[in-house]
């Protein structure tokens, strides 16, 4: 363990430093079940729980089981976590529906493999839109956090933590096997630095002085069902007003935007010095939380750039976001691959490159 | 509505307990359910445990206990109660928590869930309303409906050939360590309700000592499931019901 | 014989009539009339009610409150 200014420095894998992460962030509670490229989540924490004294940590006998024992202990008022990868994420889907529909906060922690089906274990974007459009039944969503780095596979801990609390919805921290399984330099928050705020619904044991506390997702009556959901877009519009989170990379001069999440993001930087190096001023617009998505930015940019690329680890979901931001003022291409395979610079440089020649593009 | 404590010189000696609510119960008049909300109910008042316990009602006709027991609830998915309250029961260790299932809840789409709860001898009291019938949804077949009995989905007759056996899930879960409890009651009659509130009464106790999970099933009726009136269903099921589930304690801790 | 006396919420019960099997003094019956739900609803047809609290016991929706003339002073509700 390095120590510099005063700060926990290490060298560790993202699986790793995600669960260190929701150890010092004051997790109370972990339930999961083993799917590889995760693992490491359920490992860490089962080896160094006892480092954090009454924290609960569970392997499950499924996910179904795993998430329902997360509404239990959210709905009891207990910092919770859950991890899993795609098709276990799949499994949790009814769960989550539970969730938003009870306003029950948790971290859940999707790190990607390809699929469908039961695919391969190699990193993929393909559940960009299960994240991101709801994924279970009913009208609702997930606060979705995409990290790019193991610093943010920490960092976003704490927010979601943050999130997730503070708006009552369960929140997604959406990785892929390549940022769980590499290593980076990572510096570790505090024990303790994320106090946690009062849970006066939860369930707890009444006592005489309030009304029982229920949890539930079912309201027979309609009028009321339709109360619930307007509660729930009320909090979705505050959402999308107040935690938007996108980054911009050398954009104050670009001709062409780039848009990528998560790991392509960073080959997308490699791309983009290629493309520089040959005269095209390339930017790249990053979404840091893809559900609140960064609409506003990228229509912004719609008035700067020629075009935009989006680059993704599947068959083009977010594309359809950026689609629905430039609402038609600029084109908007993708490019990228499935099934765990990983695009690489010069394919994306050779799709900037394609995009430039477009002859509509051709009137300067 | 509140009784008085005192009429013409009688002390009051049997009333509804403060645990539930006013709200009237929405179950079919004779249902076993109202029984056993009350006996619960009852026990927990009378152990003084209000401020401690915390139940997880179930997808059934039972969905809306949490509208009459007088304690923190959640409403768990279909099948997943023992799970909803084994993450209850691990972040409030001093806690009393009890989920409460049908037998399609916990028998059928919530197997697995039951298993490895019991398994774990989560330090939870699972009540298992057994009466052989989806209520809810209107008189379906049950994983514990008898062979031979007509449902609206087997309208000729549970077969064997086609549907399987009824499952005697509770023996099944006595077989495992992590039961500590397992037992098998019924509320038809009256002396039938107080060995069913003993038995609760001693589940809740059992909790504090940590010794593994209490499960009771409680072979219920259906009136309404059953096409019957309410006491010629207490009658079925005491000629049927009971010679394929009889009841008595199927494992106890020693005294 | 103990004297005692119930009385029953008539707005709840759903005239179910297990009660009226559950009584050993037979002192049970439904009522003519119907209640806001449409039930007919369960009522003492004389007085050798004893208080037993049978009736009580399985009543599913707790309509029942019972009273028994005191041998000795009791303040809890009885239990079983």
């Amino acid at each position: 363990m390095a120590q510099s200014n005063g700060t926990d420095v290490r060298l560790m894998k993202g699986n790793e430093a995600l669960a260190e992460a929701a150890l010092r962030a004051g997790m109370q509670a972990y339930f999961g079940y083993p799917i590889t490229p995760q693992s490491e989540v359920m490992e860490y924490l089962t080896m160094h729980a006892p480092e954090h004294p009454g924290v609960v940590i569970l392997q499950a006998e499924s996910e179904l089981a795993a998430i329902n024992m997360v509404y239990g202990a959210a709905g009891a008022g207990a910092r919770v976590m859950i991890s899993s990868s795609s098709p276990g994420i799949s499994l949790m889907q009814e769960g989550l529906s539970y969730m938003t529909s009870a306003q029950l906060p948790a971290l859940v922690v999707n790190v990607q493999r390809g699929g469908p089906g039961l695919g391969t274990i190699q990193p993929s974007q393909g559940d960009y839109f299960q994240a991101v459009k709801g994924g279970g039944h009913g009208d609702y969503r997930l606060i979705v956090l995409a990290p790019a780095s193991v610093q943010e596979m920490v960092d976003f801990v704490f927010d979601a933590f943050r999130l997730t609390e503070k708006y009552r919805n369960p929140a997604m921290i959406l990785a892929d096997g390549a940022l769980g399984q590499m290593m980076e330099k990572v510096a570790l928050p505090p024990v303790g630095s994320l106090p946690r705020s009062a849970a006066p619904w939860a369930t707890v044991g009444k006592p005489a002085t309030r009304e029982r506390n229920i949890v539930t997702s079912l309201f027979i009556q309609p009028e009321r069902m339709e109360q619930i959901n307007l509660q729930l877009q009320a909090k979705y519009r505050t959402l999308e007003k107040e935690e938007v989170r996108c980054e911009q990379l050398q954009m104050e001069d670009a001709d062409f935007a780039l848009v990528a999440f998560g790991l392509t993001s960073r080959i997308c930087q490699k791309a983009m010095e290629l493309a520089r190096q040959k005269g095209i001023r390339v930017g790249l617009i990053r979404p840091i939380t893809l559900y609140p998505f960064p609409s506003a930015v990228i229509r912004k940019a719609a008035g700067q750039v020629e075009a935009f690329v989006t680059v993704e680890m599947n068959a083009g979901q977010m594309v359809e976001d950026v689609r629905l931001a430039v609402d038609g003022t600029r084109p908007v291409h993708f490019t990228g691959r499935m099934g765990g395979m990983i695009p690489t610079p010069e394919e994306i440089l050779a799709k900037i490159e394609a995009v430039v020649a477009e002859p509509s593009l051709q009137h300067a | 509505m509140k009784e008085p404590d005192v009429i013409e010189g009688m002390e009051v000696v049997y009333r509804k307990p403060q645990t539930l609510t006013a709200t009237p119960m929405h179950y079919c008049p004779g249902c076993s359910h109202g029984v056993v909300h009350k006996i619960l109910m009852e026990v927990v008042d009378e152990m003084g445990i209000q401020d401690k316990t915390v139940g997880v009602a179930p997808v059934g006709c039972s969905v809306f206990a949490y509208d009459y027991m007088n304690v923190d609830m959640q409403e768990a998915a279909h099948g997943r109660a023992s799970a909803v309250a084994t993450g209850i029961r691990r972040v409030l260790p001093d806690t009393y928590v009890f989920a409460y299932q049908g037998d399609g809840d916990l028998a059928a789409i919530g197997t697995g869930e039951t298993v490895h709860t019991v398994n774990r001898g989560e330090n939870i009291l699972m009540v298992f309303i057994n009466n052989g019938i989806y209520g809810m949804t209107g008189g379906q077949m049950a994983p514990t409906s008898l062979l031979g009995m007509k449902t609206s989905t087997s309208p000729y007759g549970r077969e064997a050939a086609v549907n399987g056996y009824p499952l005697r899930i509770t023996e099944l879960l006595a077989q495992l360590p992590g039961a500590y409890y397992v037992t098998r009651q019924s509320v038809h009659t009256t002396a039938a309700v107080r060995k069913c509130k003993k038995a609760i009464e001693a589940s809740f106790r059992y909790q504090t000592e940590k010794r593994g999970t209490c499960f009771i099933e409680v072979v219920a009726n259906c009136p309404s499931g059953w096409k019957m009136t309410p006491n010629e269903a207490n009658d079925w099921l005491e000629k049927n019901m009971f010679p394929y589930y009889p009841i008595g304690d199927i494992k106890a801790p020693k005294q | 014989m103990i004297r005692g006396t119930i009385v029953v919420d008539t707005q709840i019960c759903k005239g179910c009539e297990l009660c009226i099997t559950a009584c050993p003094q037979d002192c049970l019956e439904l009522s003519p009339g119907l209640n806001q739900k449409g039930y007919r609803y369960a009522q003492l047809k004389n007085d050798t009610c004893t208080g037993c609290v049978n009736c009580a016991i399985v009543c599913p929706d707790c309509a029942i409150t019972v009273y028994r003339q005191a041998k000795k002073p009791r303040s809890v509700a009885v239990t079983a």
